[in-house]
């Protein structure tokens, strides 16, 4: 079969279903890793993750070595970590301070925390050499664009495209009500991330983030469990649950909670699950938590934040959070058929510590490499990722609840169990693989 | 057994080093105390087990679930079952403190972990706290160091 190319690759997307190949073929890889995650706006980091001048810290997006630093000004940068003279990573830790400048450890090139260019030693050796006309010498690459958005960090790489604000449009509410769910409007990052390494393609994880469908029946070894072992303990009506079976029961919920829940899809490959209620919204209330909220947004307002219980948002293309836990997981794609998990938590400032230990607790119980439930959903990804390579059928179903035109551009409601989400991330997907007009020229272009 | 000596104590760490590699999953259960709690970090030496994640965290609740889903008929990740080997150092004695009941020892161990056709390595420092009840040695905590904590793992599915 002759290679994808960016004209050819769309053909593996078709509203129902798409081909193996999106999933398994390292040419369709490639094209992602060199467009997708060119066009689209990723996700880097927390600013909490750099709070000092001079903190930086260092990430991937797609298959692109990256630093996040705050710059002398306090503006968060974000640069390829790639020293311009023969290439050497110019940080290697995964964070640290670098004070008023990186040095290259190779041969001392020093660039301002902006990437400008501020020294080079023996100087004289480049007089007259035409280094300063060259791109390399004007020092570290930026990306095309950044965006702070309440201090969560997205990039875009290419120089030109969709506006941070038209790319994400009313999916930002899932981060507003996540970051109002602080007193004081902000979130800090909690310790280090989970890293759990899954031998599958990434684009698996993100769909699972909105798979209604097999909580029930793949974690039932887990949750079922879970539920069972409980029932035996005789446990007082009146007595408050475990907190750790407030997680993990509701993952045993029947079809009929998931189909009722309800899922939205934004344009762009966004969408949530958990529309009226969610696996959030029966945990039980944190002392003085309420009132904290009150006191910051009045009764009306802290009502209707804590009110939305969404379950997963997935901002396309990789990451997902989790508003009602502040959590957030970052699908990194290493190669088409293996994506290292970082999940993060956050702590919602001048909130109770116990609403940071039950995030803490979730994300131990559902999304580490010991966790049990963990365990059930990644046997499933691995073992589709085998089974694919049969070439009985070569096409995945994405049908369910589908209809024939259905329009992935408007924002849309609809039943929980519905496979809607995962289309429109195909739709997207085939959108972005190749460059998108900027917003403010889109008009003329098109 | 009145009070444990160090002999004694230091059979005690082979003795469930082998149950686990043996999987007698429920015999180790009974090792525990009733509020005894496993800990696996995440963060190299860390010291807050609360609002910062840890791999492992667990009460007695949480490890019957654990040892229960191992054996459970739609347990898809177990099929086939996981296996574990532990080579473990001769633990040091921390602390006998007889009159207050409270004994730590500190093993340095090379714990191996396989299934189908992968298999790894994990270089681990666990910490048991112990205890003597009806004159036999308990587990009242168990905190296991994992060498690379900050590394990307897959599926670590039993107990190290
Ligand atoms: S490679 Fe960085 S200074 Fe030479
Ligand atoms: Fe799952």
């Amino acid at each position: 079969m002759p290679a994808y190319t960016v004209d050819t690759v769309t053909d593996l997307v078709q509203p129902h279903q798409v081909h193996r190949d999106v999933y398994t073929d390292p040419d369709v890889y490639r094209l992602e890793m060199k467009h997708l995650f060119r066009n689209t706006w990723v996700f880097v980091g927390h600013d909490s993750q750099t709070p000092n001048k001079g903190d930086y810290f260092t990430t991937q997006l797609g298959d692109q070595p990256i630093i996040q630093v705050r710059h002398s000004n306090g503006e968060i940068h974000v640069l390829y970590n790639r020293c311009p003279h023969k290439g050497t990573k110019i940080a290697i830790d995964r964070q640290g301070n670098t004070g008023k400048f990186f040095r290259c450890p190779y041969h001392a090139w020093s660039f301002k925390t902006d990437g400008c260019r501020l020294a080079i030693p023996l100087k004289k050796g480049y007089e007259g050499t035409g280094l300063e006309q060259t791109e390399n010498g004007k020092g570290m690459k930026a990306v095309g664009a950044v965006k702070n958005y309440r201090g969560f960090i997205f990039a875009r790489l290419a120089e030109e495209g969709i506006s941070f604000e038209d790319y994400f449009g009313d999916s930002l509410s899932s981060l507003d009500n996540m970051v109002d769910r602080s007193p004081a409007g902000r979130l800090e990052v909690a310790g280090p991330p989970l890293r759990y390494m899954h031998q599958c393609n990434w684009k698996m994880l993100v769909e699972n983030q909105t798979d209604t469908c097999h909580p029930m029946v793949a974690h039932e070894s887990s949750a079922g469990t879970a539920v069972k072992i409980f029932e035996d303990m005789d446990w007082p009506e009146d007595k408050p649950k475990p907190m750790a079976m407030e997680i993990i029961a509701p993952f045993m919920s029947p079809y009929e909670f998931f189909e009722n829940m309800g899922i939205r899809t934004w344009p762009n490959g966004h969408g949530h699950t958990g529309v009226h209620h969610s696996i959030h919204s029966d945990y039980s209330t944190i002392p003085g938590y309420f009132e904290q909220m009150v006191e910051a947004y009045g009764e009306e307002k802290a009502k209707q934040i804590l009110g939305e219980n969404r379950h997963n948002t997935v901002y396309f293309p990789n990451i997902m959070i989790k508003g009602p836990i502040q959590q957030l997981r970052n699908f990194i794609p290493l190669g088409p058929d293996k994506t290292l998990v970082e999940s993060y938590i956050y702590r919602l400032v001048d909130a109770p510590d116990q609403l940071l230990a039950r995030t803490a607790m979730y994300n131990r119980l559902i999304n580490a490499p010991t966790s049990m439930v963990g365990h059930d959903d990644l046997e499933m990804y691995e073992r589709a990722q085998e089974g694919l390579a049969a070439d009985g059928l070569e096409w995945v179903n994405i049908q369910r609840l589908y209809q024939e035109g259905e329009d992935l551009d408007h924002e849309a409601v609809e039943n929980g169990t519905t496979e809607r989400q995962m289309r429109n991330q195909f739709h997207a997907w085939a959108k972005f693989m190749s460059p998108q007009p900027t917003t403010e020229t889109a008009e003329v272009q098109q | 057994m009145s009070f444990p000596s160090r002999d004694d104590l230091i059979d005690f760490i082979y003795d469930e080093a082998r149950m686990l590699d043996e999987g007698r999953f429920s015999e180790w259960m009974e090792l525990w105390m009733p509020d005894g709690i496993y800990w696996m970090p995440l963060d190299y030496k860390q010291t807050d087990p609360d609002c910062i994640t840890s791999l492992l965290y667990e009460d007695q609740f949480m490890l019957r679930l654990r040892v229960e889903r191992l054996n459970g008929a739609r347990t898809f990740s177990q099929k086939p079952k996981s296996r574990c080997h532990h080579v473990i150092q001769r633990p040091f004695v921390d602390v006998m403190e007889d009159a207050a009941n409270r004994y730590v020892t500190n093993t340095n161990m090379h714990y191996v972990e396989t299934r189908l056709d992968e298999q790894f390595l994990l270089a681990i420092t666990a910490t048991h706290e112990l205890c003597v009840v009806d004159g036999k040695i308990r587990i009242a905590n168990k905190r296991v160091d994992l060498l690379n904590s900050d590394a990307a793992f897959g599926n670590i599915q039993l107990l190290p």
